[in-house]
């Protein structure tokens, strides 16, 4: 009971934010709501029991993507003061692009049988999870580190100073 | 008086059965327990805070040949109290075309980064509010709050210093928070445990001696620069330097709410040498801790306090970096030789040498990477000093 009204807090304020990141005025200010709708998914997590994935959440999403975007709307300074409106001519598309989008997940997750236990959640998981990375799903592991790689190859390739 | 029966631990007990007696239901009784020890760790934060001013006044008064703080009762002792009277009188301003909500909710957001740090530290065995299996993860991850209360600061505050004060805060954490992570992962790979108690409990070997600073120094002189860093502390205060962008990101800030960002940054002094203790010095470890309990909470502090006044002390003794030699040592220094170390701990791991020799073995590849890692800076070093006396030389040209 208390789980659920502590769920739907947490949903409310996670919808809330992003209803903001997609309609304020600010880039800035919607930087920050996305901030918050990352943060919501975090405690969401916390509440799943999943640690890790909720640690993991705030370091990569807030702690560095999300820093990232506000650094790169401060670095472009006509972005910085300017109020633009929260829709343009194609707002029409974007909002039934994104119904749509809804409905397919949405169909989807209906249909999809998911996996579940009534079996606690085992006291060690990250120990798991790191074997599993460098065990059965060490493919997809390094396929991600190396693309990871090849991104941060490119970055220095557009950032390095050009001679002559 | 039985002196092992001095423990934290009892008095949480008692609390506990003191609650389960009034009849209420476990869940409620967990509920209150967790609410009370959370505004205690919040106050014993705060009330550190006004201590740890003090220390650092009084020390850097003393490395620069002053007195520091002696006017305010004994020692000056209370001195910081009559400053936070003072900043509390003070006019709250804010600057026109400031942005309110984000202006306000900054220095709110710095305090609170550091106060959830001070949930996973161990004061004691099992003295820690959550020992959560992803601890020093969790550090990270509210160490990335911090950052974005600075560039929030700096943005609100409608104020060019200020903006240059922030972007300066992003880029020296983000880069900083790199070897600090790494450093912070070797004795994690050592002991394959995440949890801060844990890390503190494998360093007990040789009557509570074993901790892994003398094993791994060298991951633990990379954690201690970066940390200075990530504190904002000179070497590393570009963030605020003084003569440069009058304060950096909190210019602007008056009365209570600079007073916050202040305290912030004391805590997190504070929190970062905690951190080290517990990973590198063994945390509450030491001599008896196992017979007397107690004693484990004097360790702490006198490991944690240790490592915030040798962080005074380099702040009170070294001048600032400049932003792309702070950058370069950093990337091509840190970096570098914290991804080494961490690959030779992984290799020497996977040998399983018995006891004594795996740390002998670590500890001379500490030594040897540290080694080979200072002849490559001073070769540079040397390289570019003899650039800028080449560039001052004055050509003559030949007849």
């Amino acid at each position: 009971m208390v789980q659920q009204v502590v769920f739907i807090l947490i949903a409310i304020f996670t919808l809330g934010m992003a209803l903001g990141t997609v309609i304020s005025r600010k880039l800035f200010h919607a930087a920050l709501f996305l901030v918050g709708t990352f943060a919501g998914v975090a405690i969401l997590y916390v509440l799943l029991e999943a640690e890790f994935l909720a640690v993991s959440q705030v370091i990569v999403y807030i702690g560095a993507i999300a820093t990232l975007i506000v650094f790169a709307i401060m670095l472009s300074r006509s972005m910085m003061d300017k109020e633009s409106g929260a829709v343009n001519k194609q707002w029409w598309a974007a909002a039934g692009g994104s119904v749509l989008l809804f409905a397919a997940l949405a169909l989807l997750l209906s249909k999809v049988p998911f996996a579940t236990t009534s079996a606690a959640v085992p006291d060690d998981t990250i120990a798991k999870i790191g074997s599993q990375f460098v065990g059965v799903y060490v493919i997809p592991f390094e396929v991600v580190s190396v693309l990871l790689l090849v991104a941060m190859i490119g970055a220095i390739m557009l950032a390095r100073e050009r001679h002559g | 008086m039985d002196l092992s029966s001095l423990d934290l631990r009892a008095i949480g007990a008692w609390f506990h059965n003191l609650l389960m007696g009034t009849g209420m239901s476990a869940m409620l009784v967990q509920f209150i327990e967790s609410l009370v020890g959370a505004l205690l760790l919040l106050i014993f934060g705060l009330t550190l805070v006004i201590f740890l001013i003090w220390l650092e006044r009084k020390l850097a008064g003393r490395i620069q040949d002053r007195l520091g703080p002696n006017r305010v009762g004994p020692y000056g002792l209370m001195q910081t109290m009559a400053d936070a009277l003072k900043l509390l009188t003070k006019e709250d301003v804010t600057p026109f075309d400031a942005d309110r909500v984000t202006y306000n909710l900054a220095p709110a957001l710095a305090v609170f980064h550091v106060i959830m740090a001070l949930a996973v530290i161990p004061f004691a065995d099992q003295v820690i509010a959550a020992d959560i299996n992803v601890g020093v993860l969790y550090l990270m991850a509210v160490g990335a709050i911090g950052s974005m209360a600075a560039l929030m600061a700096g943005w609100a505050s409608n104020n060019k210093y200020a903006l240059i004060g922030g972007f300066r805060v992003v880029a020296q954490l983000l880069s900083y928070e790199i070897p600090l992570v790494l450093a912070m992962l070797i004795p994690v790979l050592v002991t394959g445990t995440m949890r801060m108690n844990g890390l503190a409990r494998a360093q007990g070997d040789y009557l509570g001696l074993g901790w892994f600073v003398w094993t791994l120094p060298l991951a633990f002189i990379i954690f201690f620069i970066a940390s200075l860093a990530e504190v904002e502390r000179a070497p590393f205060d570009l963030l605020e330097a003084e003569s440069e962008i009058v304060a950096g990101y909190n210019i602007e800030y008056s009365g209570m709410k600079f007073a916050w960002f202040f305290l912030a940054f004391f805590m997190n002094s504070w929190v970062l040498a905690a951190i080290g203790a517990t990973i590198f010095l063994g945390g509450w470890q030491g001599p008896f801790v196992d017979q007397i309990p107690a004693l484990g909470v004097i360790y702490f502090f006198a490991k944690s306090l240790f490592l915030f006044v040798v962080q005074a002390w380099v702040r009170t003794t070294f001048p600032r970096l400049r932003i792309d030699q702070m950058m370069s040592f950093c990337w091509k220094f840190l970096v570098p030789m914290a991804l080494v170390l961490f690959g030779f701990v992984a290799i020497i791991l996977k040998l399983h040498l018995p006891s004594p020799w795996e740390g002998i073995i670590l500890l001379l590849s500490n030594v040897a990477i540290l080694l080979v890692g200072l002849s490559f800076l001073g070769r540079s070093q040397r390289k570019a000093v003899y650039a800028s006396k080449r560039a001052f030389t004055p050509t003559i040209p030949r007849m």
